[in-house]
């Protein structure tokens, strides 16, 4: 009974994270799911998020939230220029070379993130309060981001079904070179997806910063569960990386009712082995 | 085509290994007063005869040697504002020592000491490598410990093996002085008794406390949790729920609703500072109701105070607190040498340096250079085994408190007279946040807030 009553608890809990984690994995799948690359620089990028929202409201006074659409757009020009620098060259070359410059960018931005800010913990006192449903408490930050996470899911769905642009990362993740014979700037198109995957990713982080404690290595936990949430929900497919991050959420709400927490990687990591055997596109398949 | 790719790569990768290794991970070299000198310490005993011809040797030769420790300091990971504050600590006294001269010998040998430290990222298999290289290529005459017992206990074997005389500070685990050393040298209280102080308190303030043990899976905070459970249990206390958790966790929200689901009423646990501040506030967050909750290391940061509300009520037992730290006259009353400055003048001379109020790591820090001092002092002589010699039979109260090792061969090196205090975040007048002490009653400050007030 007790168990039951620690669920129940939990699950709200879980939820309301697994939306942000869903986010995070939006920008990851969605520039596999496009450019067959792989960026090793997403957990960074999302720190980096995180330290956003310290620096706009910690230094500046400025609402959280409100930053975020500064946080957004920050992301998405740094994704435009870490396309240009370090994929753009590569993104023809076997998956190593991307995985390598990525993987480099990864370090450079951990290398000057630690320089900056060190690894001590930073911490955005910022608290929208909380309510009771029933034996749960709310709180009003998680909430608030889960409802930011369903908005920015479906204003990227929005963007990729029913705007020009859209239709043309969907047309270069289907063919390249047709869409270049239709006269799709190809290059143009892949630095803007790229943009917009980090620009999740440093969304996420900014939202992440409302209710954790973090360093500039902390993207990296966040990184690995997009892993596997991408292969849940789905290379490039946004709706399924919401649905894979409300499952990652559940499970993570669900495991410390019956097991201690250092349970929950395992059987998280479990889980992504498991899908990449039995369903390799994903539980809700790739989208095209 | 290729081959421009191939170069790009290659730039990329050496200019992303440069930089990271810029930020962390660089072996950093503490100025030395006598760079010079390094080759010395070994060479040219202190011991040395005057060889003096003339009956009357009134002028002693003045040789100077420097002494060189080592040790890690976590300069980036888990560890690192802890590490740091240890790290100013040791600094300052090695500063103020050699500007006061150093340490003369009773033949007039003045010595002085330099450090040799290197960034081991808070990871136990760098700490192993590190300090390796600075016994079999520094030379490091003595060590002192990296902060936590974590890597202490990686240090302690390397520092064993090569019978070279370490003193412990930062780390607080029992089990490095139970594999029958003889070179470790513990200057905190040990884990075991880590909680003692808090659970004597509830005792009084809440006999029928439920108690939480929640706490971090590394090695202090489990073996501080193992050793307070049969205190607990033989003071009444009912453990309602006992949970470990990565140190690594960040989303404490399950942990803190199994609390909430337990029913108990008291905290006792925690970990570092990372996870400590991580579990504070995910607690106040979801306001479960807690009248008490115990948190280790963490609250005795001076930075505990950025998570705001969050710290109120807090409590954690101290090393060493300003508002109770040890006198002379204390020392005399125990029978006890007396050493080194007065805890104000510590904590005024820190605050100069480094515009902060001294933490308790700040003060192992500074003491583990002390009881090095105190004893070379004692041995007359800087020659390793004459220095552990001075150190098991050394029984001192500094500012920090007592210090007597134990010399048995079960339990070589275990901290047997320094006692810790209780600390807890309260509000002040002006209602700023600031740390008491509230047990034990000879020493508290202020009366424990008992339960804490809620949202």
């Amino acid at each position: 009974m007790q168990q039951f009553n620690l669920l129940l608890t939990s699950l709200p809990d879980g939820i309301l994270l697994g939306f942000v984690y869903g986010v995070a994995a939006m920008g990851l799948t969605l520039i596999w799911g496009v450019m067959n690359v792989i960026n090793l620089s997403h957990g960074p990028i999302i720190a980096l998020g995180m330290f956003g929202t310290f620096f706009l409201f910690i230094q500046m006074g400025i609402n959280p939230y409100l930053g975020l659409i500064l946080i957004a757009a920050f992301g998405l020009l740094l994704g435009v220029l870490i396309y240009f620098v370090a994929v753009n060259r590569v993104i023809d070359a076997p998956h190593l070379s991307s995985l390598l410059a990525t993987f480099s960018v990864n370090m450079i931005i951990i290398g000057l993130g630690t320089a900056a800010f060190t690894t001590s913990p930073y911490n955005v006192d910022f608290n929208m309060g909380s309510f009771k449903l029933g034996s749960t408490t709310i709180l009003g930050t998680r909430l608030i981001a889960a409802l930011i996470s369903i908005l920015v899911t479906g204003a990227l769905y929005l963007f990729l079904y029913r705007t020009r642009p859209g239709k043309f990362i969907r047309a270069v993740t289907n063919n390249r070179a047709a869409a270049e014979l239709m006269g799709v700037p190809s290059t143009r198109i892949l630095a803007l997806s790229f943009g917009l995957g980090t620009m999740l990713a440093a969304v996420s982080g900014a939202l992440i910063a409302t209710f954790f404690p973090f360093n500039i290595l902390s993207g990296g936990g966040y990184e690995l569960k997009s892993f596997v949430i991408g292969v849940l929900g789905g290379l490039g497919n946004p709706i399924g990386a919401l649905l894979g991050g409300l499952i990652l959420g559940v499970l993570e709400g669900i495991i410390p009712a019956f097991l201690n927490t250092s349970w929950v990687p395992v059987i998280e990591f479990g889980l992504f082995v498991v899908i990449l055997l039995v369903r390799p596109n994903g539980l809700f398949g790739a989208k095209k | 085509m290729k081959s421009k790719i191939v170069k790009l790569l290659t730039v990329l990768m050496v200019a992303s290994m440069f930089l990271a290794a810029c930020g962390g991970g660089a072996a950093v070299e503490e100025p030395m007063e006598e760079p010079a000198a390094a080759e010395e310490p070994m060479e040219e005993p202190a011991t040395e005869e005057p060889a003096a011809e003339e009956p009357a040797a009134e002028e002693p030769m003045m040789e100077e040697v420097t002494v060189t420790i080592g040790f890690t300091s976590s300069l980036t990971g888990s560890q690192e504002v802890s590490s740091k504050r240890q790290v100013n600590g040791f600094n300052l006294w090695m500063d103020q020592t050699n500007e006061a001269g150093g340490v003369t010998l009773s033949d007039g040998t003045v010595v002085k000491f330099a450090a040799q430290t290197y960034d081991d990222e808070s990871n136990a298999e760098r700490v192993q490598e590190l300090y390796t290289r600075l016994i079999t290529e520094d030379n490091a005459d003595f060590l002192i410990s990296p902060y936590s017992s974590g890597l202490t206990s990686a240090a302690s074997i390397v520092a064993e093996q090569n019978g070279k005389v370490m003193i412990t500070t930062g780390a607080a685990d029992d089990d490095a002085y139970k594999t029958g050393n003889t070179s470790l040298f513990q200057l905190y209280t040990p884990g075991s008794l880590y909680m003692a102080s808090t659970v004597d308190m509830l005792a009084d303030l809440d006999p029928d406390a439920k108690v939480a043990l929640v706490y971090e899976a590394a090695k202090f905070s489990t073996g501080v949790a193992e050793g307070i459970k049969p205190y607990l249990a033989a003071n009444g206390f009912e453990v309602v729920l006992e949970e470990s958790y990565a140190s690594d966790t960040a989303d404490f929200g399950p942990i803190v609703n199994k609390i909430a689901g337990s029913g108990a009423t008291v905290l006792l646990g925690g970990g570092h500072y990372n996870d400590g501040t991580a579990l504070a506030r995910a607690i106040y967050d979801r306001n479960i109701g807690l009248n008490f909750a115990y948190l280790l290391v963490a609250p005795a940061d001076s930075k505990f105070p950025e998570l705001g509300d969050a710290a109120l009520g807090i409590a954690v037992s101290s090393q060493w607190e300003l508002a109770a730290t040890h006198t002379e006259a204390e020392a005399s009353n125990l029978g006890m040498d007396w050493f080194g400055p007065t805890g104000e003048d510590f904590a005024a001379s820190y605050e100069a340096a480094y515009g902060d109020p001294p933490t308790y790591h700040v003060a192992g820090g500074y003491t583990a250079g002390l009881i090095l001092q105190k004893a070379i002092v004692d041995a007359d002589s800087v020659d390793p085994e004459a220095v552990k010699a001075a150190l098991n039979a050394m029984n001192v109260m500094t500012f920090f408190g007592g210090t007597k090792f134990d010399t048995s061969e079960e339990a070589h090196g275990l901290q047997l007279a320094h006692a810790m205090v209780v600390a807890q975040w309260q509000k002040n007048d002006a209602g700023e946040l600031e740390r008491v002490i509230v047990a034990p009653a000879d020493v508290a400050t202020a009366d424990p807030l008992y339960p804490i007030p809620a949202q």
